[in-house]
């Protein structure tokens, strides 16, 4: 039913909605708030958590061939903060009405999305040393950006998540300027994974702003606050000096200081590559769904264990 | 066991140092009280950020809502007699 009095009170809830949204206020859970923004945020956000959990994988890959018993451990500990990161943005999500074990579910059987820059492997050791610096780098930027998004528990997850990423490139910057002072074969590597992830980081920040389907609704809702090239751009601009100043070159011949936008300029980004590894095309799409939902198998005895010790507790 | 099973939620309070009040951190999912606990220091007291943690069944919480917001805390609006700085204090006078 659609009696003009329905109309009535729904436009009523539009305009306090917007009104709140426009005096800067947080949106919180029990508001009421336009499906397509719950659809939106929940979209985002779900991508979000699996994000940080499929982000696990790339990295622990190298946890037992790290260096040093010492690189071992802040590797562990990094990699154990990216699954805190995924627990934060799933129960911020779960506050839209959709419960993890769901979200949980749509990644394992490869209905949701997550960051493509995941796709991608990670061949030697330097590549940590460049996830760490590039790939948390551009996850600081966007998320920085997030955490003044307009829905509460959203942009809470963010402060949260922002104060610990800073050791995540900081560790990452690091094993890059120690390869950098290193041998010629350990620059040779520090170079070569910069050289592979450079523009897949890029892409990260999504397509360019002509190209941004979603975007206008989600900027008018202040849960983006600047579009994909002004971050991408962000990124590149406090990039190129941490990349100067350990001596490594990014791969991008049109690269250059322009003085009177103070920007960089840089080269065309290849978005079909974009487009392909988001669509399942990557070169390791198939390997980190089968390699999580491995994970999922492999731990179910913990989690069958905990509920049957949960159990036995409360018959005692 | 369905991968869909979804464990309770616990919110989590912790307090920060020797003194302070427990603050809300977030919440966990686990399957008792015991395992919320350490589930909530792996995930909210890492860095030392708690001393003390309480977890609380999120089912248990019971909150005033976004409609009440007006009517609900309307009583405290007009009563600017329960501020100290209220009342004049005759000059000169320093302290009260
Ligand atoms: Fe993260
Ligand atoms: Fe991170």
């Amino acid at each position: 039913m659609n009696t003009p009095q329905i109309q009535e009170d729904e436009q009523t809830h539009i305009d306090a909605f917007n009104a709140r949204i426009s005096s800067g206020k947080t949106i919180e859970p029990k508001d009421w708030m336009p499906q397509k923004y719950r659809k939106q945020l929940l979209r985002m956000m779900s991508q979000h958590a699996h994000s940080e959990v499929v982000g696990m994988l790339p990295e622990g890959n190298w946890l037992t061939r790290a260096p040093s018993l010492m690189r071992k451990a802040v590797l562990l500990a990094k990699i154990q903060d990216e699954a805190g990161h995924g627990l934060y943005i799933y129960s911020g999500a779960e506050t839209l009405g959709t419960d993890r074990a769901e979200m949980i579910d749509q990644l394992l059987t490869g209905k949701a999305k997550y960051a493509s820059i995941f796709n991608y492997p990670t061949l030697n050791w330097a590549d940590m040393g460049a996830v760490g610096w590039l790939v948390d780098g551009a996850a600081i930027v966007n998320q920085t950006a997030l955490a003044k998004c307009s829905y509460g528990p959203y942009s809470r997850a963010m402060i949260r998540i922002c104060k610990e990423e800073n050791f995540h490139s900081k560790q990452g910057y690091q094993i890059m300027a120690h390869m950098m002072r290193g041998t010629k074969e350990q620059r040779e590597m520090a170079q070569d994974a910069v050289n592979r992830f450079w523009w897949p980081v890029l892409m990260m920040f999504g397509p360019s702003d002509a190209d941004s389907p979603n975007s206008d609704d989600l900027m008018k809702w202040k849960v983006k606050l600047y579009s994909n090239d002004d971050l991408r751009q962000r990124f590149i601009d406090r990039t190129v000096p941490q990349a100067e100043a350990i001596g490594v070159k990014i791969p991008d011949d049109k690269l250059k200081w322009n003085p009177t936008t103070r920007h960089y300029e840089f080269g065309e980004i290849n978005f079909d590559e974009l487009k392909s590894v988001i669509t399942g095309n990557g070169p390791c799409n198939k390997l980190r769904m089968k390699q999580r939902n491995d994970a999922h198998k492999n731990g179910a005895w913990v989690r069958e264990a905990a509920v049957a010790y949960a159990e036995k507790k409360s018959k005692a | 066991m369905s991968t869909k099973e979804n464990w309770p939620a616990w919110e989590v309070f912790t307090q920060q140092k020797n003194g302070a009040p427990h603050e809300h951190a977030g919440n966990v999912h686990a399957p008792d009280a015991e395992m919320a606990l350490l589930n909530a220091r792996d995930v909210y007291g890492r860095r030392q950020e708690a001393i003390n943690i309480w977890v609380v069944p999120s089912v248990a919480i019971t909150a005033s809502t976004p409609e009440d917001m007006g009517p609900f805390f309307d009583p405290g609006n007009d009563k600017m007699y329960r501020w100290p700085n209220y009342y004049k204090t005759p000059e000169g006078i320093k302290q009260i």
